[in-house]
């Protein structure tokens, strides 16, 4: 019986080993887009740091805010400055999971729906939030894809009243990883 | 020895189980930061009224409005200075990532000045970084006032001057940003045979951050003695930045009313402490003419 409990454990060990495949990439692509009828303001960071692990469904993000590229110098500038802080708060993160897991098929290309809840941080303050995106298995590799809006009021970002009407209270965030097999 | 190998089994099995999201984070640490220039080490391209160590972006063109009222101690019939006024236009534009390049008109002795400033160094963090940023300023001034006695034989070349000038600076903190920038001043025509046409000057500076969109700045310039027969007075300056979206306002009060190098390093003659006071202000504003990669169609 004792035997029988060690293998069976041995056995889930290294079968978990095994099937705990990871995806990871280190250029993934984050926009954010703000409109209003004064202005329009966008910005791409390509250097996102991403990892999924296909076993647990956990889905993480990390993103370098210095990395956010402005089409005006003085934006990007006031971005790390005034608003988000880099200085103080380098980077934001997300930790969180794909809820209906069992409806990916790792094995078999195709694009399936994710429904993804977890922890999102930015400067420093850190909300739940639930959201929906894709998920494209195709050629080995894990394509995911979301768009979502973020308030920058419930990060406790700041907005003076001068610029209140320049950058919008919802911001819209496209999130774009395209993850490649983890090799050990 | 059954226990043991069942105890090692289910630990094994209870770690393998656990490799939860930290593991995964962990995967994305990129171990230490790799060396980061540090930006916005001030506000402007000015500390009050000398340059600082910061130059126009990559593509970008400031636009520079500074103005000086008259002295603060003339009283209420010159409405304290406000009747008068002394201005300088000015354009920078920044070519590349370290190079810019400036033009300006003051009503100073009508004067028009070029300059090119050039970052050497740049301040950065992570590791191996560099603790300084250093930038070379070089300029030329032309004044333009009708000759005093047109019968002599007057040379073009005497209305010229030069400044040159290495900007050192360092961001200490989010808040503190200090700036040394020792300066040689060159005159073609100075009055007296005792000036000197080559003159030595420092300018000592800094910022202190008391928002995130608003900063306390001073800057002295200090004069070498016995360089010229002129009774001039070192520049102090004391100003407060405001930042509103794309435009700055600097607001300050100096004891010089000039706004270009020459002028307020050698010329300045007014008495801080006696209240010889200008008070006046630098607005910039920018404008983005080349778009980086990404957003250009």
């Amino acid at each position: 019986m004792k035997h029988l409990i060690f293998y069976a454990a041995l056995v889930l060990a290294f079968s978990y080993q095994a099937a705990a495949q990871k995806y990871i990439t280190k250029n993934g692509k984050i926009s954010f887009f703000s409109s209003t009828p004064i202005e329009n303001i966008e910005a791409h960071n390509k250097q996102v740091n991403s990892a999924l692990d296909a076993t647990t469904g956990e889905f993480v993000f990390k993103v370098l805010m210095k990395s956010f590229a402005f089409e005006k110098a003085l934006m990007q500038e006031h971005f790390n400055e005034n608003y988000v802080e880099s200085d103080k708060f380098p980077n934001a993160t997300f930790n969180g999971k794909i809820v209906n897991l069992s409806e990916i098929n790792f094995s078999k290309a195709g694009v399936y729906p994710v429904t993804i809840q977890g922890d999102l941080t930015i400067h420093g303050v850190t909300k739940k939030i639930n959201e929906k995106g894709t998920v494209e298995v195709k050629d080995g590799k894990v394509n995911g894809k979301a768009k979502f809006y973020v308030k920058p009021a419930d990060y406790n970002i700041s907005i003076p009243k001068t610029v209140m009407k320049n950058i919008a209270e919802s911001i819209e965030v496209t999130v774009d990883v395209m993850l490649e097999k983890l090799n050990k | 020895m059954k226990k043991a190998m069942c105890l090692i089994a289910g630990m094994l099995s209870i770690l393998t189980l656990h490799t939860g999201a930290q593991d995964l984070l962990d995967l994305l640490d990129e171990g230490p930061a790799k060396p980061e220039v540090v930006t916005a080490t001030f506000k402007t391209t000015r500390l009050v009224n000398g340059q600082s160590i910061e130059n126009p972006a990559n593509g970008v063109l400031v636009f520079i409005i500074s103005h000086r009222f008259g002295r603060l101690n003339q009283g209420a019939y010159e409405l304290f200075g406000l009747d008068q006024s002394t201005i300088r236009f000015g354009l920078e534009y920044g070519v590349n990532d370290r190079l810019a390049l400036g033009l300006g008109r003051s009503s100073y002795q009508k004067t028009f000045d070029g300059f090119l400033k050039y970052r050497i160094l740049r301040q950065s963090s992570g590791k191996g970084s560099m603790p300084v940023s250093l930038s070379l300023f070089s300029s030329m001034a032309i004044n333009s006032l009708k000759w005093q006695v047109p019968e002599r034989k007057n040379f073009q070349t005497s209305r010229y001057s030069y400044v040159h000038q290495l900007l050192l600076a360092r961001k200490f903190s989010n808040r503190l940003s200090l700036q040394l920038t020792p300066s040689l001043i060159h005159k073609n025509l100075v009055p007296t045979e005792d000036d000197k046409n080559n003159l030595f000057a420092a300018g000592l500076g800094g910022r202190f951050k008391l928002t995130n969109r608003t900063t306390f700045n001073a800057e002295y310039w200090y004069l070498l003695p016995d360089q010229t027969t002129l009774d001039v007075k070192n520049c102090l300056a004391l100003g407060l930045d405001v930042e509103t979206g794309g435009h700055v306002f600097q607001l300050m009060v100096t004891n010089a009313q000039p706004q270009f190098e020459r002028a307020f390093i050698t010329e300045t003659q007014g008495n801080f402490f006696k209240g010889d006071l200008y008070f006046g202000f630098n607005i910039t504003r920018v404008f983005t003419l080349k778009k980086p990669k990404e957003f250009s169609e």
